[in-house]
């Protein structure tokens, strides 16, 4: 499904702010995979989520969708086969616009954009159904605009929309960490649902590490650029947050220190 | 007394050129409010429309199809913006002036080589402007004729652009203007719709230009001077009045509402002994005072908060002490 190769990304080459991002990354996804990455700050693991999804061209290396070569494809090219979910409730959504106006937009991904109405009425009740399972009190609220929703209700509306043309691959790049516990539980919970019920192949940078238990069929590690461990099936199913922290300290040789990744 | 009665007078041209003026408004709009570039090219197109419709007319040209190619000229220009700005990755403010700044030369051209070129009525060397055809089509004096078709190309204008915004297109363009990440990432080019947006907005100017020059009887290279900033004018004085929260047709009016009523305030100061001379100072000055209102008023309700805030420590303080 999706094909990493010797995947390389330096940012400010040559200054002094250089930043080794990824050291040749490898990842094989399989169809219906929902893959949990965790890592320290700067491991790499959102520059790779960018990598796959175009926002930034790579140094080196390879990336493959679907058997299709896409490692010089623009972002929007991609973004046919790639929904997108991403920390800032902010930037998966047109605040001055209205939720049905994003759904419309999102609802025309990978599809021609032409002079007809943007939001029709059949549509309409089909957001209202779609809206209704996140119990937010979104479907009332059709022509509102976006700006005016809280951060979880935005987050809500973004995964809705990265969804509702069935992505070839779902990336989510910590997508409820800005948000309380209570709401980043329930998105979360949504995110899990939506990717069994469309049976989605998703891969979800999270620093939670209960989480990234909990959730999917494979985990990996990444640390200063690389994938460190990759686990999956009943491996995965078995591990506790213990173990990770053990692997975490055979890898670097020192104490787990991240103190936003103990926040378990 | 006498003043109203002078400015009542003065009404009907007003406004007719607040309505042909608001069309070049428009095109403001969309690029500065609907995609947030500030489009500096607006001073160049307005110039370009009004010279080539000059130039075409003059030479005996159907008034019609001089302000067509007036339009299509304006297009060609925001197209190129539009390049320098997304292909060439130049800042926006900075490709609009390069593109201004060559219009003039082409604008020079156009004219050949003169500064500018008349379109007389009388006399052997006489043309037909649009509104002189409309009125001599209809029997209707050149006063009613020019209100007549600012009012009708504003109704035409407002409604073809609600359309166009609600379509899937117009959506994207609009969305584009608020938040590219989104936009990229449901798969839209936001290249390609600044370059739409630009090549509508200055299609809009030109055929502001072209009415202008049409309606004042010649093309000046020097006519688009400030045009962005009495744009924004427009713009401004439109938001002051019906807000900023309406629908987008609403919006869309409001613009034009208030490119009318700029050209009162210009009448009425004129009319009070203004030197004309002073005008873009004034206009400059105006859209600074209204752009700054805003910023005033959070900065003296901030200070307000802080203040009483302040006070009530204070209270607290004195009440230990005690």
């Amino acid at each position: 499904m999706l094909v990493l190769k010797d995947v390389c990304k330096t940012f400010n080459r040559g200054s002094a702010n250089e930043k080794v991002a990824l050291q040749g990354v490898n990842l094989n996804v399989q169809d219906g995979d929902f893959i949990t990455v965790i890592g320290g700050n700067g491991a790499g693991k959102s520059t790779m989520l960018n990598m796959i999804s175009g926002a930034f061209p790579l140094d080196s290396g390879l990336i493959k969708i679907g058997g299709e070569n896409v490692t010089n494809q623009p972002e929007h090219i991609r973004a046919k086969r790639i929904g997108r979910v991403f920390q800032d409730p902010m930037k998966g959504t047109a605040g001055d616009m209205w939720i049905e106006e994003n759904l419309a937009i999102a609802m025309r991904r990978g599809k021609k954009r032409g002079l007809k109405w943007g939001v029709t009425k059949e549509e309409r009740e089909l957001y209202k159904k779609l809206l209704a399972p996140f119990d937010l009190g979104l479907e009332d609220r059709l022509q509102t605009k976006v700006s005016l929703l809280s951060g979880g209700q935005r987050q809500a509306l973004t995964l809705l929309m990265a969804t509702i043309q069935k992505p070839d691959l779902l990336l989510l790049d910590e997508h409820t960490a800005a948000l309380d516990p209570k709401t980043a539980a329930k998105v979360l919970a949504m995110t899990d649902e939506l990717i069994k019920e469309n049976k989605l192949t998703a891969i979800m940078v999270t620093h939670n590490m209960k989480d990234a238990i909990k959730y999917g069929n494979r985990l990996i590690m990444m640390m200063n650029g690389k994938i460190i461990y990759d686990v999956s099936g009943e491996e995965k199913s078995n591990l506790k947050v213990s173990d990770l922290l053990k692997k975490f300290e055979i890898s670097t040789g020192e104490e787990f220190a991240n103190d936003r990744m103990m926040l378990v | 007394m006498e003043l109203l009665a002078s400015i009542m007078k003065n009404l009907p041209d007003a406004i007719s050129l607040g309505l042909v003026w608001g069309i070049m408004a428009i095109g403001v709009y969309i690029t500065f409010k609907v995609l947030d570039i500030a489009d500096m090219t607006v001073d160049g197109t307005f110039a370009l429309g009004g010279c080539m419709v000059a130039a075409t007319v003059a030479a005996g040209w159907n008034p019609v199809l001089s302000s067509l190619l007036a339009i299509l000229c304006g297009m060609v220009a925001g197209f190129v913006t539009g390049i320098l700005h997304t292909k060439l990755k130049i800042p926006a403010i900075l490709a609009g002036i390069l593109t201004m700044l060559s219009l003039y030369s082409v604008n020079l051209m156009i004219l050949g080589g003169k500064s500018n070129i008349g379109m007389s009525q009388f006399g052997e060397q006489s043309v037909e402007t649009i509104p002189d055809k409309i009125a001599a089509l209809f029997g209707i004096s050149a006063k009613v004729t020019n209100v007549s078709i600012g009012l009708i190309l504003a109704i035409v204008i407002i409604m073809g652009l609600y359309w166009f915004f609600g379509t899937e297109q117009g959506c994207l363009i609009r969305a584009t203007g608020i938040n590219e990440a989104m936009v990229k990432a449901q798969g839209g080019n936001t290249d390609s719709m600044k370059i739409v947006g630009l090549i509508i907005a200055n299609g809009f100017v030109a055929l502001s230009g072209a009415l202008v020059a049409q309606i004042q009887r010649y093309g000046d290279v020097g006519m688009g001077t400030g045009t962005i900033v009495i744009g924004l004018a427009s713009i401004i004085i439109g938001e002051v009045i019906f807000g900023t929260k309406g629908s987008f047709k609403i919006r869309i009016a409001s613009v034009f509402f208030g490119s009318i009523i700029y050209r009162v305030i210009i009448a009425v100061v004129l009319l009070l002994g203004f030197n004309p001379n002073n005008l873009k100072l004034l206009t400059a000055v105006l859209v600074i005072a209204a752009l700054s209102v805003p910023v005033v008023r959070e900065h003296i309700s901030e200070k307000k908060r802080i203040n009483a805030n302040m006070k009530k420590y204070e209270e607290v303080d004195t009440n230990v002490g005690a």
